[in-house]
């Protein structure tokens, strides 16, 4: 997920040529008071104007207990918006009101459901209440870190090993699993140390994270390599996902692949090695079809 | 010493034998600190010649002051590789009565050579020379100042002008050899303060692009290049000096070592980049026309396998043997492409000149595969267009055009768009990436051109292939 300032022309017209996952265009931070109504709009005709082709779009509104908050929600869901990414979130409550919101414009829109939200986590008291949040809202499709607020409300500072998110990070990745949905670490905003970039990449993987925030495109390859699967691993999720379809179509639900009974997890990893081969750009869409 | 060829700047115009009305040529190897054309034009405005013919082989924006020559009729008429800054503004707005005559410098190279542009007074600035002319683009000795590294483009003046004045600001004890310019050839000898300003001439370090558009504008042409089927031991490549074509030159080196794959030699405006490559054993010869920093200006002073040629041996399309005609890959930027794949480096957005054909008509034309690699957006600007502004490389030498939006192959080449698609690359129809890009900014204005007739472009092979007139504001 590549954020992008959302009062950026530039940046927002070819965000996507790099090949992020999804991006987010962000209202919230990157943006000063006095650019807020104009980022706004920006943001809200680049998502209308702009063919962004698969990839997901995010957009980071300001908190709703802001003067912005509200109006962000609007023009962002009327411009079809994938995903709502509300910042700071600290209870499950937050999130009601957030699709209370969301709600109100998609039926005057009459697309009521369309809209996701995403919420990021940046304090010691979302980290606490992670699962609640998760699952406040059937619209709730992740879970984010944001490790800057966090670590400053922690009393402590970011250091190159991430001991201090540690705790953060497991309890994001568990309620994200328990709540049956994603789950995405924070950015690395020093651009020149690749090298700790890249293990902090492989920890977050290992932690299971579904991906990473970035926040420059010069960060996408890293992320992309230590996800992208071994061809051995696609290799094996293939034959396994073909012998399922195969024994769905004779109507056997249990099925063996090299001698090994393959049962419901095994095909749900290997979907997702499938769809993580997808994303990092070693596999296309039609080579699976 | 005997038959010392030592003059003021003065006397040697004097000895020249020049009048109004004749072609008096310069280099440009000194690039952005040229201290040569200004000061000669000085001093032939002050000696009240007027009417003169300017033959550089290409001019920039530390040529501002010939503005002012070109308003008192000191200069007339111009014939370069390109312009830029406030000069190219002016000539763009009509200062000029003649039109300028843009030539790439093979066609430059063998026009002098064929004696279609006959130069009487050559003005050649060098980095050392000894009192009897013979000259070089480096020194040996320890008050070297002004360091271009080649003199390829001053080569074909120096030999077929009438008279050579050779101008330097390193006056070396005789026999300054190894040297490009030959004494034989040269009439005077003028000793300066300074030929050029060496901070501006030349790149010191190499920094790497981080911008990430030139990264992956690089690594598309670099995949590109890998899998076109000229990718093999022994091929050849000549880039660019942009930070998407050096980048290249990373990424193509990670495959060449993965492959073990090497080079037989690299071509044209060589860099450091190259240089490295050369150094790794990766490319075996380097052939240098011109040397784009200080890496390379050392590096051909000092390595008998990086060799200077002249712009004829380097790209004439008269002389059979030139190097362009061995070459198999040459990677090239663009202002604007069309759907025609016709290129254009010379003339802006605006309708001003902001550029320099360079080689780019003669590597296009002779590779075996010309890859032009440019973004289909700069801002709000395209650069891929239903047609170029001006017309400088004509679509049938070019290729494949590289943009961040996908790839296209020109309908001439099926085999190569073939296997790049088998490489799993994004081949798209040039329409289609014209279409993109007014579906993203829409179209712009026409450009607001007069009826005056300001530039003429002409082809390697002396034909004219486009005019540029005036921009009105």
């Amino acid at each position: 997920m590549m954020f992008v300032p959302g009062n950026n022309p530039g940046m927002m017209a070819d965000a996507h040529i790099y090949g992020p996952d999804s991006i987010m265009l962000d209202l919230e931070d990157s943006v000063t008071m006095a650019e807020k109504d104009a980022a706004r709009l920006l943001v809200h005709n680049a998502l209308k104007s702009i063919d962004y082709g698969d990839t997901e779009m995010v957009v980071r509104i300001n908190p709703l207990n802001t003067p912005y908050g509200k109006k962000d929600v609007e023009a962002v869901v009327k411009a079809g918006v994938d995903v709502i990414r509300m910042p700071k979130t600290e209870t499950a409550e937050e999130v009601k009101e957030l699709e209370e919101e969301i709600l109100k414009v998609e039926t005057e829109l009459g697309c009521i459901g369309r809209t996701q939200i995403m919420a990021a986590i940046e304090s010691a008291l979302g980290v606490v209440n992670a699962y609640a949040i998760a699952t406040a809202s059937k619209r709730m499709m992740g879970i984010a870190l944001g490790a800057e607020d966090y670590s400053a409300n922690l009393k402590t500072n970011r250091t190159p090993g991430g001991a201090e998110l540690l705790m953060a990070r497991e309890t994001i990745v568990v309620a994200a699993r328990a709540a049956g949905i994603s789950c995405f670490d924070t950015v690395y905003s020093n651009l020149d140390d690749m090298e700790t970039f890249r293990k902090e990449v492989e920890l977050i993987k290992t932690l299971g994270f579904d991906g990473k925030s970035i926040i420059n495109p010069r960060q996408i390859e890293v992320v992309n390599e230590i996800f992208a699967p071994t061809a051995k691993e696609i290799e094996k999720s293939l034959k396994i996902v073909a012998a399922i379809k195969e024994a769905q179509a004779k109507g056997s639900g249990v099925i063996a692949v090299n001698g090994k009974m393959v049962d419901k997890p095994v095909v749900i990893r290997a979907e997702r090695t499938i769809a993580l081969a997808i994303a990092s750009g070693i596999m296309n869409k039609e080579d699976v079809q | 010493m005997r038959n010392s060829k030592l003059t003021s700047l003065e006397e040697a115009i004097r000895k020249s034998g020049l009048r109004d009305g004749m072609t008096i040529s310069f280099h440009h190897h000194f690039r952005g600190g040229d201290k040569v054309v200004n000061m000669v034009v000085d001093c032939l405005a002050k000696m009240g010649f007027k009417d003169l013919h300017l033959a550089a082989s290409s001019l920039s924006d530390v040529h501002a002051p010939l503005i002012q020559h070109i308003k008192n009729g000191v200069i007339t008429k111009i014939s370069t590789s390109g312009l830029r800054g406030e000069l190219a503004n002016e000539i763009s707005h009509g200062l000029m009565k003649e039109p300028v005559i843009f030539r790439s410098h093979g066609g430059r190279g063998s026009a002098i050579a064929c004696g279609e542009l006959h130069i009487d007074v050559a003005f050649l600035g060098a980095s050392s020379s000894d009192e009897l002319g013979n000259a070089c683009g480096y020194s040996r000795s320890e008050n070297a100042k002004s360091i271009c590294g080649s003199l390829g483009y001053a080569l074909p003046d120096a030999r077929y002008a009438d008279h050579v004045v050779v101008i330097t600001d390193d006056l070396v004890s005789y026999p300054n050899v190894p040297k490009s310019i030959s004494a034989a050839d040269v009439e005077s000898v003028v000793v300066v303060d300074s030929v050029g300003d060496s901070s501006k001439i030349s790149a010191g370090a190499i920094r790497d692009s981080k911008n990430p558009r030139d990264i992956l504008l690089a690594k598309q042409a670099a995949k590109v290049v890998i899998n076109s089927g000229y990718f093999q031991d022994g091929f050849s490549i000549q880039t660019g000096t942009g930070g998407a074509s050096l980048a290249v030159v990373k990424y193509i080196r990670e495959s060449m070592l993965e492959k073990g794959i090497k080079a037989s030699f690299a071509l044209g405006g060589i860099t450091a980049h190259m240089v490295k490559l050369h150094e790794e054993g990766l490319i075996d010869r380097l052939i240098d026309v011109q040397s784009f920093d200080k890496v390379a200006a050392e590096s051909i002073k000092n390595d008998p396998f990086h060799q200077e040629v002249s712009a004829v041996e380097y790209a004439s399309g008269v002389h059979q043997g030139s190097a362009v005609h061995a070459l198999d890959i040459v990677i090239l930027s663009a202002l604007e492409v069309d759907v025609n794949f016709n290129v254009n480096v010379l003339v802006g957005s605006d309708g001003i000149i902001r550029g320099a054909i360079g080689g780019h008509q003669d590597t296009a034309a002779d590779s075996a595969l010309s890859i032009i690699v440019c973004p289909l957006l700069r801002g709000r600007i395209p650069c891929v267009v239903p047609k170029v502004t001006t017309l400088i490389t004509p679509g049938k030498s070019v290729d494949v055009v590289v943009t961040e939006y996908g790839i296209a192959v020109n309908p001439a080449r099926p085999e190569v768009a073939e296997k790049l698609r088998a490489a799993g690359l994004k081949v798209v129809d040039i329409n289609e990436l014209a279409a993109k890009a007014t579906s993203i900014i829409g179209t712009p204005d026409a450009l607001p051109f007069g009826d005056k007739v300001v530039g003429i472009v002409y082809n390697r092979d002396g034909k004219v292939l486009d005019e540029i007139h005036n921009i009105v504001e």
